[in-house]
């Protein structure tokens, strides 16, 4: 299927910056460091989009966007693993994962 | 000749102080006493060597300055270099004797005298380090050097006045002492950048040659309807008048009778205080030529002086604060002298009488101030209504004494008769009124004199606690000697030898003026003897008769208190007191404002790293945004 | 309206109307199902612009392994009960002007500029293509990036692993 008859390249570049910024927003409201995590993976994912948009568009003949995009999937995963450890080291630590009660490092 | 030896007159006792300052602590004291001593007698004898040679060699009719050494200090730019140097002529040989005399003698006395006593060898450090100081005053090549030597003679005073550092009266007087001389100094430095500015140099040789720049081509400037010349040198006289302490400057040295007695005749009597004449005669041929109008000053100023202390020493009752008013007199007296002269040959017999003045004062009133200080030594008291009939225990001190009370009385042959004789003659030919007040003067000082002498040595027999007995031979020896020099110094062919040009100058007897000098010398020696040989009610009826104006001469004519009253008044009201509203408020607070309004910022911004993860996102996420923002719209 | 276009407006409603939903659920386990809708929606765009591949591992990896251990997470830390706080006003205010802020910003700068498509034939993306070229040391090949994402799983794996586990006291 062909995208690029149908659809501006304009509609999923502001697509994906509307997500990005859903994930953001959720990032600096939530506090649980868990939901944190979800805006963090909608990030991932925007950005994800913009790059293979781009490939699909501008450059169909390459495949750049595409192993892009494989590459930050695989880096989101690892990351996910570490932050989900990081979250169980920090329940045990303090017994919540409200992100308010881990102020610690502070003046 | 080769006078070069002459810069060891100045070194030496600026490294006895040196050695005694910083080792002397170490040491038994005796060695301190005797080290400084010993520098002493050298730099003495090689004083007297020095005057020897120069005076015996005339070229030509006058005596010629002849820099001894001359070493280039600091040097600016090509008018304006500062010389360190030793200049000999007439003068400055003169002084050297006088100086290296009177301290030989007074060291030689404090070896007895301040024996036993905490500081001794601080005490002889000072004293060499005083010496050092009048040393490299008299022989300065130029002004600058001058005043340099000018401040190291007020600071040595203030550390040996305020000897005793543990007495608060002490450590008063000292401040006074520095802080009334460090006034003066102001318009004395002043005076010379005036000077030195209008003339281009500091060198006295350029500045009193007669045919040279300044003399000849005087500066036309005038300012407030004087000649520029004539302020500086008013300006300069300031500061040699607060030095030799005239009117009304003088507050400082009856104060400074705290300090130990050998200091007093070191420095308040012989050497220190005549600076201020020693200045005016070195600068002279400038006051004659270029500034006539302030000779007059000087005289008046000199006489005013002299006829104020003498009334007041006729009430005080500590015998050091009536020898000292008595100095005040006689420099005075000396000033009057300089005031008076002219230049050249005849003329100049003002300028030779106040030097000769100079010459014997500094013999007879050290013996004074050494007797008394012996006498204190023998009854622990100062006072002397405390005292009486010490003749029968103190025979050598009682002799040398009455030798220095006939001389300064100014009786024949003595010494004292020479010199005042002259000023009153040089005043007489100049100015009828200063005359006649010096000439009552005169009377006035015998008569207060022999009222010391007799309430000291006659009069009352108190109870002493402990019978005074004479004191030893390191404090008579040096009275004996003194006493000698005030008998002969007399004889000394001073008009040969230190006159205004150099060239000498001819003398002759005027018995219409000695004879009623010697008249009024013994006039008041007799109302004295009448009033003090014996003990009787009459001198408290002269005082009750007249009593305001006893007084006001026994306080001093309140002239503390005037000071007293402007200073705290007026100075520290007015000046001070803002300054330090000023200086607390406004200085201070705005350090203070800037460290607190830091400390305050700090702290609103302190609380960014609250350790909130979500803050530290949005702020570099806003941030990241601002910066796009402006990357994209401003640039 | 043809049908890839409908689709595709689909798709995009719910990404967004999910996302929003993700994010603003009080209840945790819906905020993790939300946005596991949200990446499904993704892997049919990427469907729809011929990576089939890519959206087979997104399906794989972020629906089928990434949300999971996120329920497992929540499980853990025994939150799936719990009502989430509502967020403080003051975050609310800030993330809304932020966010508000930057999707202007990038839009209105994004739109200014005319992106024009390419009209160079497209590539094909079969597996044989993908697996040369994931596998490939010439100029287009990504054995690097290949070899060293495996060292990072590698890492994150001994890493989290060692940041997880009981410490005997």
């Amino acid at each position: 299927m062909n995208l690029q008859a149908e659809i501006p390249l304009d509609y999923l570049v502001v697509l994906s910056t509307i997500v990005f910024f859903i994930g953001l927003m959720g990032v600096l409201i939530r506090r649980n460091l868990i939901t944190m995590l979800m805006g963090i993976e909608l990030m991932l994912n925007a950005v994800n989009i913009n790059f293979v948009a781009f490939n699909h568009y501008l450059f169909p003949h390459r495949l750049e966007g595409h192993f892009f995009a494989l590459i930050v999937m695989a880096i989101a995963a690892a990351e996910a693993a570490i932050a989900i450890s990081l979250i169980i080291n920090i329940y045990r630590q303090f017994a919540t994962v409200s992100v308010d009660d881990v102020d610690e490092l502070k003046h | 000749m080769d006078f070069s030896y002459t810069i060891l007159i100045l070194v030496l006792p600026f490294l006895i102080f040196l050695l005694i300052g910083s080792l002397g602590s170490r040491w038994r004291p005796h060695l301190s006493g005797l080290l400084g001593t010993s520098g002493l007698f050298i730099i003495t004898v090689l004083a007297y060597v020095t005057a020897f040679n120069y005076f015996i060699h005339r070229t030509g009719e006058a005596y010629q300055a002849i820099e001894a050494s001359q070493l280039t200090w600091l040097s600016f730019t090509d008018d304006l270099i500062i010389h360190l140097g030793i200049l000999l002529d007439p003068l400055s040989v003169m002084m050297l004797v006088v100086i290296t005399t009177v301290s030989l003698m007074v060291h030689i006395y404090s070896l007895g005298y301040m024996k036993g006593e905490a500081g001794f060898a601080r005490y002889f450090a000072f004293l060499s380090f005083f010496t050092f100081s009048m040393l490299g005053l008299v022989v300065a090549t130029n002004i600058f050097q001058m005043y340099i030597f000018w401040e190291l003679v007020g600071l040595s005073s203030y550390l040996l006045i305020g000897f005793y550092y543990e007495r608060p009266s002490a450590v008063a007087a000292a401040k006074k002492a520095f802080i009334v001389t460090r006034f003066a100094d102001l318009g004395f430095l002043i005076g010379i950048l005036i000077l030195s500015f209008n003339t281009n140099t500091f060198d006295f040789a350029r500045l009193t040659d007669q045919h040279g720049p300044v003399i000849a081509q005087p500066v036309t400037a005038m300012f407030m309807g004087l000649s520029v010349t004539t302020w500086a040198m008013l300006l300069i006289f300031m500061g040699g008048a607060g030095k030799s302490a005239m009117f009304p400057l003088h507050i400082w040295l009856p104060d400074a009778m705290e300090g130990p007695t050998p200091v007093s005749a070191l420095i308040h009597a012989a050497t220190m205080v005549v600076a201020g004449v020693y200045l005016v005669a070195r600068l002279f041929p400038i006051y004659h030529f270029s500034s006539p109008g302030s000779l007059d000053v000087i005289a008046y100023v000199g006489s005013f002086t002299s006829l104020f202390a003498a009334v007041i020493a006729c009430t005080q009752l500590d015998i050091k604060r009536v020898l000292a008013y008595s100095t005040l007199s006689q420099i005075g007296y000396m000033m009057v002298a300089l005031g008076v002269s002219g230049y050249g040959n005849e003329a100049g017999l003002g300028y030779m009488a106040s030097l000769f003045h100079l010459f014997t004062h500094a013999f007879f009133k050290a013996l004074l101030f050494l007797g008394a200080g012996s006498v204190i030594h023998a009854v622990h008291n100062n006072l002397m209504t405390e005292m009486g009939g010490l003749r029968k225990y103190m025979p050598v001190t009682h002799i040398t004494f009455l030798v220095a009370c006939i001389t300064i009385a100014g009786i024949p042959p003595f010494s004292g008769f020479f010199s005042k004789d002259e000023i009153l003659v040089a005043a007489f030919e100049h100015n009828k009124i200063i005359f006649a007040v010096q000439w009552l003067v005169a009377g006035i000082t015998a008569f207060y004199m022999f009222r010391l002498y007799f309430n000291i040595f006659w009069n009352s027999n108190p109870e002493y606690h402990h019978t005074p007995h004479e004191s030893p031979s390191t404090m008579t020896i040096p009275l004996f000697i003194l006493a000698v020099m005030s008998i002969f110094s007399g004889f000394v062919p001073f008009h040969e030898l230190v006159t205004s040009d150099g060239r000498p100058l001819a003398t002759e007897f005027h018995p219409m003026i000695a004879v009623p000098s010697v008249l009024i010398a013994l006039a008041g020696i007799g109302l004295a003897a009448a009033l003090y040989y014996r003990k009787n009610s009459r001198p408290e009826t002269i005082a009750k008769s007249l009593k305001a104006f006893y007084t006001m001469a026994y306080r001093k004519f309140y002239v503390d208190e005037v000071y007293l009253f402007v200073t705290h008044k007026v100075v520290f009201q007015l000046i001070s007191r803002p300054a330090a509203w000023f200086d607390r408020h406004i200085v201070d607070g705005t350090m203070n404002l800037i460290g607190n309004s830091t400390v305050s910022f700090s702290g609103a911004i302190k609380e960014m790293q609250s350790g909130e993860v979500q803050w530290y996102i949005w702020y570099f996420t806003s941030g990241v945004l601002l910066l796009a923002l402006m990357i994209l719209y401003l640039t | 309206m043809t049908g890839p276009k409908i689709i595709f407006f689909v798709l995009a409603t719910a990404i967004v109307v999910f996302s929003i939903l993700s994010i603003a659920s009080r209840k945790i386990l819906r905020a993790a199902i939300h946005l596991l809708f949200v990446l499904v929606a993704m892997a049919g765009l990427y469907y729809m612009m011929n990576f089939q591949f890519l959206a087979a591992v997104q399906l794989i990896l972020y629906a089928g392994g990434i949300v999971v251990l996120i329920i497992f997470s929540i499980l853990l830390t025994s939150q799936i009960n719990s009502k989430l706080d509502p967020p403080k006003k003051s975050h609310l205010l800030s993330g809304a002007v932020t966010a508000v802020g930057g999707i202007v910003l990038a839009t209105i700068t994004i739109l200014q500029f005319a992106f024009k498509p390419s009209q160079e034939p497209a590539i094909s993306t079969n597996m044989r293509t993908v697996g040369r070229q994931l596998l490939g040391t010439d100029v287009y090949g990504y054995a690097l990036p290949f070899e060293v994402i495996s060292i990072l799983l590698l890492a994150a794996l001994v890493g989290s692993i060692f940041i997880a586990r009981k410490n005997k006291i």
